[in-house]
């Protein structure tokens, strides 16, 4: 947490990592695991001999789960006051680019772990700005060719009304026209809503082949849960992009089902180096199993000492331009593949794991995914001209 | 498109019922006391919470019955000591104090059970449709609306035929004289809000099997409620029940032509009874 | 002459403590942004305060007319690339040309009916800001744009990297709104809001039109939460429709009561205490919400006049 009152130490001066993401309110969860990441990378860069010699420190403020003047206010306070060097966050997209805005006027390196938005790496990049997690268009590219061939021609889809939801849809409709298939029906839910029956009820007057789920969070748990209920599952395919343990988990295990892609997931029996990240996350966090949110925190904060031990230095510029082009070594990468940060938009190209959600796993309560296929994001990935960023270097 | 329509309507009417439920507690404590408790999602969500907690030991239909009791001796402490103060002052600060509690519900809830989303589980032979044609008719939503019923009907009855729900309607119109007859009304007032809260208890267990359960439940549906209210009438229980289950069909109904709006409609509904008739639908005159 | 001292020096102390806060603040590990952040919302509160604490009117809405305000200039100068203050002035229009219509709707309405319905058109306001992806960036929020450094022909005035500099714009306007909202209570304008709240049917029966007192008072009061809301959005270079909330109202609310509603400067002592109190706890702990809300339940309870309410009755004693 935050040291309001500490004078610096004499001696030795600490790097720190800020880490302004949400303790509270919707994404409470998600930004709680993304810490959870973080602290053991700052432990192991620590164990390391920590970033140019000097022991790290990471200081976690509260963003809350919606309110950018919040956000906004705790990175300029760790900016100013606590003298950061690296700034990490947010979960919630609006918030990631109100924080961006903030790292481009102070000029400090920004690392997103989990904000999806496509604009943090497309339309809003910043030359300082870095993105950890996949953006909506590599999840959609992943996973949509398999939806097609597998399940069908005719998608139905229920998005939530903001800028997620928009772009996933914009991403599974350029695919399906790619593919000539059908879009039989769209609807717009309004973020937040507990009762998605009348969407339901739409959804299967239209008679589609899969319907297609694009929400996040507590919207998930409960148009999966209503879905579930009505039956639907028996009838339809359900689908989707981007889909989280900490949703899967919250769900009863009957309305565990679907195709999903996640970002990153725990049980890998052959990629080195995850079952150890595995056991320490669990002595963390009280026996649960890292998600893909442990995995971004993890990588973000291990990101910010391989940019300064790359450039040998602390200035912004001089990291920025280490960490791009940067591959993770394994031991941080924990995927198959070597991730790496894209030039020309700062986006990380990680490893998409494609799969299906399972009721029960039979060797671990946890183990609630199946992964069916692993994609490269660099191939799931629009290309640079593509996303929109036009990145204006410093001079 | 009309068995669209007509869908949405039965729809509508089952989440209706359980905005009604939600709202009647709190209208309850509204009338009696003239305390605006915002914290009434709050109460929910530990509802559902307690709830969970129950059910591996007492089964599905234990939690039910115990979680509300459970909910509502919470409901009868904080009163005692908190919200009792607050009577005879103006309801800025009963506002403003239950805003606090809220915090304090929905802080306490996710320290106590954490963020994460928690599956709650009905009975199995609760999870099936009605029929393939009226598949949104689940037993589960079928039985809440029955339950619903059950409790509004309860809640009449004992206002109706008990000496308890006679005070209580005796001191919403005149508590001064209530008083003055001899009946204790800081007792009342105590169980009165209890009433509400038991209310409430009910509807957290219901949330909880029929969305998910997280600390931010309550918040998300303590609106609706007040909507219900305002449409209804303030002062009527009736009006609170009408009031609730339209706002309910309105929304599904606005999900079939323009399904953005489905949140704002009840707010548009709410400004427009109150510009054209601002004791609401089956309010009393005299009650601005 | 005591007298007029008297009257003085709370304001005096005051704006000495305002000037200097950006040197005294980090001493107490503040930063200036906090102290830009208290002078914002302390008007906002002020402003409510105006409806609340001297007209006696509950209004749970105003955040819309300081979210309006915001938009307004984050369209100003995305849109149409205005300098700072005529966004500011944009989005004052906004603000108070919205409060003027829907006062004019709800003007009959008493009590918690009044409180609800402000809800409720705060709410539309919040959806429109939502659903509107194209112009306002709905949940995203509003991006790409950010403060423009003043120019004033002989000098110019970098607002944007200095976080001094737009301390003291922020300052400035403040106290400028200050000067006027006072000006307006001391009016027989303003004594007569007085009259309407204590006892509304005798200022009836003394023949004011209560209605359209009630009008302006909304309006004016409008008028300055919306600048505020325009410099809310110059602080963060960024809007987003959260800050047209009702729980955003509800804080405005709270730091009127903190600070005592009947006091001038309450709402800004309020504020003061609420920002940096909110600022602190979050940094130690998890559950900052508890101990807000625990803050207002005592507040409520042993304060109910604020805190400056609490120093006054002291000082009346002394002087009894």
């Amino acid at each position: 947490m935050g040291a309001p009152f500490i004078v610096p130490a004499l001696g030795e001066e600490a790097v720190r990592i800020g880490m302004d993401n949400p303790l509270t309110g919707t994404y409470a969860a998600l930004g709680a695991n993304e810490v959870i990441g973080a602290r053991l990378a700052v432990e192991q860069i620590n164990a390391k001999g920590g970033i140019l010699g000097r022991k790290v420190e990471l200081l976690v403020e509260d963003s809350t789960s919606g309110d950018a003047g919040t956000a906004v206010q705790k990175a300029r306070k760790m900016i100013d006051r606590d003298k950061i060097d690296f700034l990490l966050g947010n979960v919630n997209s609006a918030l990631a680019l109100a924080m961006g805005q903030v790292a481009a006027e102070k000029g400090k390196l920004l690392i997103v772990p989990g904000g999806h938005t496509d604009a943090v790496t497309g339309t809003d990049c910043h030359w300082n700005v870095f993105r950890v997690c996949n953006t909506t268009r590599m999840e959609t590219n992943s996973i949509s060719k398999l939806l097609f061939d597998k399940y069908g021609k005719k998608w139905y889809f229920i998005t939530p009304d903001y800028a997620f939801g928009h772009t996933l849809q914009q991403g599974f409709q350029a695919s399906l026209k790619k593919f000539g298939g059908t879009e039989v029906g769209a609807d717009l839910s309004p973020l937040g809503t507990t009762d998605f029956s009348s969407y339901l009820i739409k959804a299967q007057a239209a008679n589609p082949d899969v319907i297609i789920l694009l929400h996040a969070g507590d919207d998930m748990v409960n148009v999966l849960k209503q879905a579930v209920q009505f039956g639907l599952d028996k009838r339809f395919h359900l689908a989707g992009a981007q889909q989280e343990l900490e949703v899967l988990t919250g769900l009863p295990p009957e309305a565990r089902v679907g195709s999903w892609v996640f970002e990153w997931y725990w049980n890998q029996p052959n990629t080195p180096h995850v079952a150890d990240f595995v056991a320490d996350v669990r002595k963390k966090s009280g026996g649960k199993v890292p998600t893909a949110r442990t995995w971004f925190g993890f990588a973000s904060a291990w990101s910010c000492a391989l940019a300064a031990n790359g450039a040998k230095s602390l200035e912004t510029p001089a990291m920025a331009k280490a960490l791009r082009g940067m591959k993770l070594p394994p031991e941080i990468a924990l995927m198959p593949n070597q991730p790496f940060f894209r030039e020309g938009d700062n986006q990380l190209m990680p490893t998409l794991f494609v799969g299906h959600a399972q009721a029960k796993g039979s060797a671990d309560p946890e183990d609630l995914f199946v992964v069916d296929s692993f994609v490269k994001g660099e191939d799931a990935a629009p290309p640079v001209s593509e996303t929109g960023c036009v990145m204006k270097l410093p001079s | 498109m009309t068995q669209l329509v007509l869908f949405n309507v039965f729809n509508g009417l089952i989440v209706g019922a359980f905005y009604a439920l939600m709202a009647l507690g709190l209208s309850l404590i509204l009338n009696l006391s003239g305390v605006i408790n915002f914290a009434h999602g709050g109460f929910l969500a530990l509802g559902g919470y307690i709830a969970f907690t129950l059910v591996p030991y007492v089964g599905f239909w234990g939690g039910l019955v115990l979680a509300p009791v459970l909910t509502a001796l919470i409901g009868l402490l904080l009163e005692k000591v908190l919200i009792r103060r607050l009577y005879g002052r103006d309801p800025l600060y009963s506002l403003l104090l239950t805003f606090g509690l809220a915090y304090i519900l929905e802080d306490a809830t996710r320290y106590i059970w954490g963020a994460r989303s928690l599956p709650y589980e009905v009975p199995s032979w609760l999870n099936y449709s009605l029929s393939p044609g009226l598949f949104f008719l689940t037993g589960y939503r079928l039985f809440m609306v029955a339950l619903v019923a059950a409790a509004v009907a309860g809640l009449f009855a004992l206002l109706k035929y008990t000496r308890l729900g006679m005070r209580i309607r005796a001191g919403t119109l005149d508590l001064e004289t209530v008083s003055v007859l001899g009946v204790n009304v800081r007792i009342l007032r105590n169980v009165n809000f209890g009433l509400g809260i038991y209310l409430a208890g009910i509807a957290g267990v219901l949330a909880a099997g029929m969305l998910g359960l997280q600390p931010t439940i309550g918040a998300s549906l303590i609106m609706p409620s007040f909507v219900a209210i305002i449409v209804g009438g303030l002062g009527s229980l009736p009006g609170t029940l009408l009031g609730g289950l339209l706002i309910g069909v309105a929304s599904g109904v606005t999900a079939v032509f323009a399904p953005s709006g489905t949140e704002a409609v009840i707010y548009v509904i709410m400004a427009i009874v109150l510009l054209v008739r601002p004791r609401g639908l089956l309010g009393e005159e005299g009650r601005v | 002459m005591i007298n007029a001292a008297r009257r003085f020096w709370p304001t005096v102390t005051v704006c000495l403590i305002l000037l200097a806060m950006p040197y005294w603040m980090p001493l107490f590990g503040g930063y200036t942004e906090l102290s830009t952040r208290i002078l914002v919302l302390g008007l906002a509160a002020m402003a409510l305060n105006f409806l609340l604490g001297f007209t006696g009117v509950l209004s749970f809405g105003h955040a819309a007319y300081f979210g309006l305000g915001a938009y307004g200039v984050g369209m100003a100068i995305k849109y149409l690339g205005t300098g700072t203050v005529s966004a500011i002035a944009v989005g004052t229009c906004a603000g108070t040309l919205a409060a003027a219509l829907v006062g004019r709707l709800i003007v009959h309405l008493r009590g918690v009916y009044f409180a609800m319905v402000t809800i409720a058109f705060g709410q539309v306001f919040y959806f429109i800001a939502f659903r509107w992806n194209s112009v306002t960036g709905g949940d995203d929020g509003l991006t790409g744009w950010r403060r423009v450094p003043l120019d004033f022909g002989i000098a110019k005035l970098d607002i944007l990297a200095g976080d001094k500099s737009f301390y003291y714009l922020v300052l400035v306007v403040f106290l400028a709104a200050a000067a006027a909202m006072a000006a307006l209570i001391r009016s027989p304008f303003g004594r007569t809001l007085v009259a309407i709240r204590e006892n509304e049917r005798r200022a009836r029966f003394l023949g004011i039109d209560v209605e359209r007192h009630m009008w302006f008072s909304f309006v004016i009061s409008s008028l300055f939460v919306s600048i505020a809301g325009s410099l809310f959005a110059l602080l963060n270079n960024f809007v987003d429709p959260r800050v047209l909330r009702w729980d955003l109202s509800g804080s405005f609310v709270i730091m009127a009561v903190l600070g005592g509603m009947r006091s001038f400067w309450g709402p800004l002592v309020g504020a003061a205490v609420f920002v940096v109190l909110q600022d602190y706890v979050s940094s130690k702990t998890e559950n900052w919400m508890s101990f807000v809300g625990l803050f207002f339940v005592l507040v409520v309870l042993f304060f109910p006049r604020g805190l400056l309410g609490l120093l006054r009755r002291r000082s009346s004693h002394e002087s009894a």
